[in-house]
Formats: C-alpha cells, structure tokens, sequence
C-alpha cells in the first residue's frame, strides 16, 4: 500500500507526534488547580498520561485529515475515483488492535492510581458476593475493616449550609484540617443529595442522605480553599461553599482550642439572606423557593454536649 | 413512457411540491420526516435561546441577569429541549424519509404508527413549554431531574413544573418505542430484492443499531420517571431517603437508558458522516464491515456502562472499577469507525462542499470528544471533573460539534433530493464557518474550566473562572447568530433555488436513483440490488461514465 518513502515519512510523523504529546502530557500538570491532598499527586499523574494518549491520537488523525484537504482536493468536475480500495485486513486488525492494546493500558494505570488513591478503601470489593442477602445499597459506606485515620471530622450537609463537628466537639462552620495527618470525614445529608468537593483535594464523593458516607485524605499543602456542593441541591446551589483551612498540627490544636473558648460567632448563611433579600437581577420570575432553614445551632461556632 | 403515465408523474410531482402536505395527517414517511425535521429544528431554536439566556447570566460572576429559580429552569428546560425535542426526534425524522428510500421500500412497516408517533410529539413539546406559565414555573431539577431535588415542591401545587416535565417525557417516550418498533421491523423485513445486510449503507446500519437501543433502553427511564410521579404527587416512597425509597436507584434506572441515548443519539451522526465522506472524497467507505459491525458493537458495549456517570454517587469500588472497564471499551468500535473514516479521506478526490465540510468537521471534533470521554472513564480523573465544566464541555463536543454538525451535514447532504431543490453554497460555507469556529470557542473554553473546578448548574461562580466563561459566552453568541444564514439559505432554496438533478453528488446509494423529490411510492419499480454500497472506486458503477440519470446506472 505504500512505497518505502511513505513508511519512511509515516515514521517520522509518528516520531514526531509522540515527542510533541509527551510534552503536550508535562503540560497538563499546569492546567489543574494546586495539588493540596496527596491524593491530588496521582490524579496529576493520570490526567498528564491520558493527556499524552489523546494528544497523540487527537493530533494523529487530524493531522491526516488536514494532509488530505491539503494535497488531496479534486477539481469541480472531476468525480473519478481516489483510489479504489476497499479495506485492507490487516490495516484492519491494526486499528482494533490498536484502541484495544491503549484501553487496557488506560484501565490498568487508572485501576493502579485508584488502588494508591484508596479514598474509600477497596476491602469493600468483597461485598460482591452478598448483594441478594444483604442490604446491598449500604456496601458502598459501610466498610468491614474502616481505613484507619488519626483524625476523625463530622461533615453535616444540608440546604444550603456546611457544618463541621470536631472530635473535641466544637461545631463550626469553618473545615480545618491537619497538613499530613490522614482525616477521615463522617458525612451525613439532611434532605437531599449534595457533593463534597474541594477542587485542589481532587476528591469528590456524594453524600446521600439516609447513609453515612466517608472518605479519607491526607492534606499536604497549607492554605485556604473553598468546599464546594458538587451535586446539585436546588434553589441555591451556587451559595453553597465553605472555607477550609490546612494547618499545621499546632496551628489546628491551637484553633480548636481558641474556638471552645469563644464566644459565639453569627457565620452568615448566603442563601437565608438571598431568600429574604434577593439580588437585583433583570428578569424575575416570581417563582416560589424552598425557604433555607433559619439560622440555628448549625450557624454558630458552639460546644455542642449531645453526644 | 405514455402520455398518460408522464401526466400522471407530473401530478405527483405537484402534489410533493404542495406544502400544505406537510401540515396534513399524512401516513408518508417523507412527509412525516420532513415535519419532524422542521418541528424539531423549532426546539432547536428555542433550546439555543435558552442557552444564550444562560451564557448571558454567566458573563459576570454574579447573579443579575435571571434569578436563581429562572435559571434552573433554563438549563433544565434546555436540555431537556435539546435531547428530547431536537436531536433524538430530528434524527427520527431524518431516518424517516431516509430509511425506506435507502433500503428500496416504498414507505415503512407501519405507516399509520409512523404518522401517530409524530403526531404525539407537537402537543408533548408544546405542555412542556407550557410549564413556564405555571405560578411555580418548569421544572427545576436539570434534565436528570434526580431526587430527592425533583419531589420538592415549592408552593405545593399539584400541577407544577416537574408534573409537567414527566408527563411530556413519558408521551415522548412512549413516541420514540413507537418509532423504534417500526424502524427495526421496516429494516428487518421490508428491504428490496438483494439488499442483504452487508448491502446496506452503514446510515441504515446506525439506524438499525440505535432503534435498537430504543427498544432495550427506553422501558427503563419511563419505568423510573412513573415512579417519580408516584413519588411526587401521589405520596409513594420509592426514591424518598426519608420513608423506605433510595435515590440512588432513581439515578441507575436513568442512566440505563440515558447514557445509551447519547448513542441513540450519536449512531444516526455516525450514519450521516460515513454516507457523506466516501461521496465527496470519491473512495468506497474504507473497511465497510467492520464499520457497520462497529454500529451493532457501540450498541451492545453502551447497554453496559450506566454506573460511569455514577462513580461518585456512594458506589461502591467493584462496581467503580467494573464500569470504568466497560466504559473504556466504547473506545475500540468508536476507534475503528475514526481510522476508517480517516482512511476514507486519505488518497481521495476531495470536493469541500458544504456537506462535507460540516462531516470532516463533525469527524474531527469527535476525536476530540472521544478523548475526553476516555478520560471521563477513568475512575480517579472523573472523581475530580464529575459535575463539572468538563463534562459539559465534553458532552457538548459530542452532542454540538459532532452530532449537530453531522446534522446540517445531512440536511444539506440530502436537501435537492428532499425539495428538488439546490441550496446556495455560499451561504453553506459561510454558514459551515460561522458554526465551526464559534462552536469550538464556546465548548472548548468549558474544559480548562472545568479542570480548575467550576461546577455545572451555578448561577453565580467564583471570580477567577470569570475570564474563560466570557470566551465561551461571546462564542455562543456568535454560535446563536450562526443559525441566521442558515435559516435564509434554506428557505431561499426551498422557494427559488435552481432545480436540482436526481442525483447532484454523483453518489451511490439508492435514494439517488429516484427523482428528486422522490414520487408517492419511492421508486417507479422496486429496484433490485445486485451491487455492494458505496462503489464509488468501480468503473462499472461509475457515475462519470454514466451521466447522473439514474435509469442508466442500473
């Protein structure tokens, strides 16, 4: 099918378009936001390898597409044919061959990186044997064996309000979290689906009410981030962030120390002052929303002594 | 030829040149196609004003130009538009006039069915639309309209916004099984003489593989979607966390359907870019059967991949690790179908008329988008883009800047033979740029974004992503206007266009042989197939040596 030049120009090209990938591959590092978990690292890590991949096939085929609008345009008139072929077997079994070979490679990396990401603990993958006798719905938040975390957070979830529990039992509206201490978060939704989303963490995990779901992470780079609802939770959805801070041990201890100690502070919820003074915007539909629950012990740094 | 049979062919002409057919009940397929395509490209009009209402509001980081409970409902009304009421019905219509006239049937299986199944869906759209009326407005929910979001009812009317979303859906669906029993029937047993299975252009073979789909998939979401009706209004607790229900069954009985619709969706764009590109590059489809095979392989793998748009839903890791395997396999007949187009194109005799274009741009953008989707299959990568820009920026490579694209490739592909009629190629190609350029500002600025952790559905973000949405939102003005040349080109040609040929393409493929517009009953007589499809690099067949009347081509 082709002529020894050919091959010698294809293996260029080919040449070509594997140095130009790669590099294209280091460059994806940049486009994420700062890797602050561990956990972050080996998300980069993939997401520069499948950059490579479809760099790769992306700039491959389009690159034989441009090739033949370039040096392969017929006159008006002329309607003979380009060249009479058919198919060709073993370009054929090359090209199935091809895909199949990068997907196990992909899928072996990506099961690689999730093993080391171990947010939820992969001991659950016994549960697969039992989803006719017992409630299997729950395989996925309640693990056997729980990964072990030398810090324990509760998250609480609702419309439209994060709030946190500490394991001295200070209640705050703010997350903070020790630098290189794993952190197990307990999270609990009151009414509907909302998502626990840190975009530097590279985390993300649904926190469906009527379960109690958790994940760890091990945070590694001090700084403040915004938590975001990752699920869309109605009216108010985009209000719905909340500060967290990484700190160092002392720094942490020190916090939590200082907020037993003070007073109570009003934190205000967005979305309660949005529904009783909306913003000004240019159209208004008027249509009603569900009322975000007035402030109460969620929105006020407490001792809390129930449990 | 008498003169009683020429006089009779003249009459037929006139009344398939006669437009108040196409506001007739009629039991045609190319009558019922043609008002499919034009009621659905209404929708599509009206989806893409609600897009730019929502690139407009994110121009700014804040909330001033909609208030939140208006902006839900634009993006919950505009998918919902654009999947249900544009692309899946568009294509119905399209593989309406085309299916039969491909196979050599003179209409399809069930031509009453075929005209019922239209007409459910005008009175559908339109209770849809009428939602914005209602006190408490559309639904508000987003398309996947999950609980327990979809049963809160602000203001407890019994007839509200997400009432009316479901019933439409459930009409709608209840259209499309219709549909799909008639084309798999009509394909099964209605082809000509010697139009075997390997005879059949892979347009038919998507269709054949999507309709299937249909069939298998479809039952699932209307089954959820009566159970959140139950759930909403007649105080049932299947997906209530609050009584007995889960809602994470909810979201598996969606995506049992809803992610094979994206192939209900795409296998028809696929059918359209492999028809167009051997014609205006002169090959044969290059590696034809495993082309069409690729078809019915997409078909088979998408029925088992629902769980990857539920990687961060509390499941569990089997079942993570499960379907990011069978989500990546998608790739192996997606791969072959890109290689072998690519192929098509290479050492061919390209003519970069508007039709092609709109395919070879579809074509490449859907390399784009198929990598990004790998990338989405891959558990720990989707952890960090799930429910963000990314996902939609991908989603929309696939569903604009493929499907779409593959789209206008066929209506203007396919348009002398529609209306007798040739369209202005100028305002083709300037329509083709107008969509091109824009349509990857728009949707390609959605990926960076998505990476830094901008969510899908805010109304209002943080500053730092301000600069990116701006891009996109200038991007999809442009793609809004884009549609102007296109309208005028259209209806112009439809008016006053230059008489078209039977056959102006030179292109294999029986719907060619017939006159343009094709008469009541197709074909004069059935044609018997004695040839494969696409033989376009066989001098026998040749056009060129034939002249384009179809009577010497047989």
């Amino acid at each position: 099918m082709f002529s020894f030049f050919e091959y010698v120009l294809i293996a260029f090209y080919v040449a070509g378009l594997l140095i130009v990938s790669r590099w294209i591959g280091q460059q994806a590092f940049s486009w994420m936001p700062p890797q602050a978990t561990a956990e972050a690292q080996r998300v980069d890590d993939l997401f520069s390898f499948l950059v490579s991949i479809g760099a790769f096939i992306l700039l491959g085929l389009v690159g034989v597409i441009v090739y033949a609008i370039a040096f392969h345009r017929a006159s008006p008139e002329d309607y003979s044919e380009g060249h009479p072929s058919r198919g060709n077997g073993k370009l054929e079994i090359l090209w199935t061959a091809t895909p199949t070979l990068l997907v196990v490679w992909i899928a072996l990396q990506s099961f690689n990186i999730y093993q080391q990401l171990d947010i939820l603990g992969l001991n659950q993958i016994v549960h697969l044997h039992t989803p006719l006798e017992s409630a299997p719905a729950y395989a996925a938040t309640v693990s056997d064996v729980p990964k072990p975390a030398s810090e324990t957070i509760d998250v609480f979830v609702k419309q439209w309000d994060w709030s946190f529990r500490y394991p001295n039992n200070v209640t705050s509206k703010e997350l903070h979290l020790p630098i290189n201490r794993s952190t197990r978060l307990n999270m609990q939704a009151q009414d509907v689906i909302h998502g626990f989303y840190v975009p530097e963490f590279r985390l993300k995990q649904d926190i469906v009410p009527g379960r109690k779901i958790d994940i760890v992470l091990t945070p590694i780079r001090p700084g403040k981030y915004r938590l975001k609802d990752s699920q869309f939770s109605g009216t108010y959805f985009a209000l719905m962030e909340a500060d967290v801070y990484v700190e160092s041990l002392d720094k942490y201890n020190q916090w939590l120390a200082q907020t037993v100690s003070s007073e109570t502070a009003n934190d205000k919820n967005q979305a309660v002052a949005e529904n009783i003074q909306p913003p000004k915007t240019l159209f208004k539909s008027g249509w009603h929303t569900i009322t975000p629950p007035q402030p109460a012990i969620a929105n006020q740094r407490k001792i809390n002594n129930d449990t | 030829m008498t003169h009683d049979m020429s006089e009779a062919i003249a009459k037929n002409r006139e009344h398939q040149n006669d437009w108040r057919q196409y506001f007739s009940f009629s039991t045609d397929h190319k009558v019922i196609g043609v008002q499919y395509m034009v009621m659905t490209f209404i929708f599509f009009l009206l989806g893409g004003l609600l897009a730019m209402i929502i690139r407009a509001e994110l121009l700014t980081p804040e909330s001033n130009l909609v208030d939140r409970p208006l902006y839900n409902g634009l993006f919950t009304m505009h998918g919902t538009i654009m999947i249900f009421l544009w692309i899946i019905p568009f294509n119905a219509g399209l593989s309406n006039y085309l299916v039969p006239l491909m196979i050599g049937a003179r209409d399809m299986a069930f031509p009453l069915l075929n005209a019922i199944s239209f007409w459910i869906l005008p009175p559908a759209g339109l209770l849809l639309l009428s939602s914005f009326l209602l006190p408490n407005g559309t639904a508000q929910a987003g398309w996947w309209s999950y609980p327990p979001v979809s049963l809160q009812v602000p203001g407890d009317q019994f007839i509200n916004g997400e009432f009316i979303w479901i019933v439409s859906l459930v009409l709608i669906g209840i259209s499309s099984i219709m549909g799909a029993v008639n084309f798999v029937t009509t394909i099964f047993w209605m082809r000509a003489p010697g139009m075997t299975f390997f005879r059949m252009p892979v347009f038919v073979w998507s269709v054949f593989s999507a309709q299937l789909l249909q069939l298998i998939n479809l039952p699932s979401l209307t089954a959820a979607l009566i159970l959140l009706l139950l759930d909403l209004s007649f105080g049932t607790q299947f997906f209530k966390p609050e009584g007995s229900g889960d809602p994470i069954i909810y979201q598996h009985l969606f995506w049992f359907y809803s992610h094979p619709a994206v192939y209900i969706m795409a296998l028809p764009a696929f059918g359209i870019i492999a028809e167009v590109l051997p014609a205006f590059s002169r090959n044969p489809l290059f590696g034809y059967r495993s082309v069409a095979l690729a078809s019915l392989g997409i078909a088979v793998v998408s029925i088992f991949v629902w769980v990857h748009h539920m990687f961060t839903s509390a499941t569990p890791d089997w079942m993570r690790m499960t379907f990011m395997a069978t989500s990546m396999l998608v790739a192996i007949p997606t791969g072959v179908k890109a290689f072998a187009w690519t192929a098509t194109i290479w050492r061919s005799k390209l003519h970069l008329e508007t039709p092609m274009l709109f395919a070879m741009g579809g074509a490449a953008m859907f390399i784009f988008g198929g990598v990004t989707g790998v990338m989405l299959a891959a558990t720990p990568f989707d952890i960090h883009v799930n429910n963000t820009y990314f996902v939609v920026g991908h989603f929309h490579y696939i569903v604009f800047n493929t499907i779409t694209m593959a789209i206008f490739a066929a209506i203007y592909f396919w348009f002398p033979k529609i209306t007798g009629r040739m369209y202005a190629e100028g305002w083709g190609k300037l329509h083709f740029w107008l969509t091109f350029i824009p349509a990857n500002i728009t949707f390609f600025s959605m990926h960076p974004l998505g990476l830094q952790g901008m969510l899908r559905r805010i109304s209002s973000y943080d500053p730092q992503y301000q600069g990116w949405n701006v891009i996109a939102s200038l991007g999809s003005f442009l793609l809004g206007a884009s549609t102007l040349p296109f309208i005028a080109n259209i209806v112009g040609s439809w008016l006053y266009g230059a008489k078209a040929v039977d056959n102006p393409w030179h292109a294999t493929g029986l719907e060619w042989t017939t006159s343009s517009p094709p008469p009541r009953d197709n074909f004069e007589e059935i044609p018997v197939v004695n040839r494969p499809p696409y033989d376009y690099g066989d001098p026998k067949y040749s056009f060129v040596e034939n002249s384009d009347n179809a009577e010497s081509n047989r």
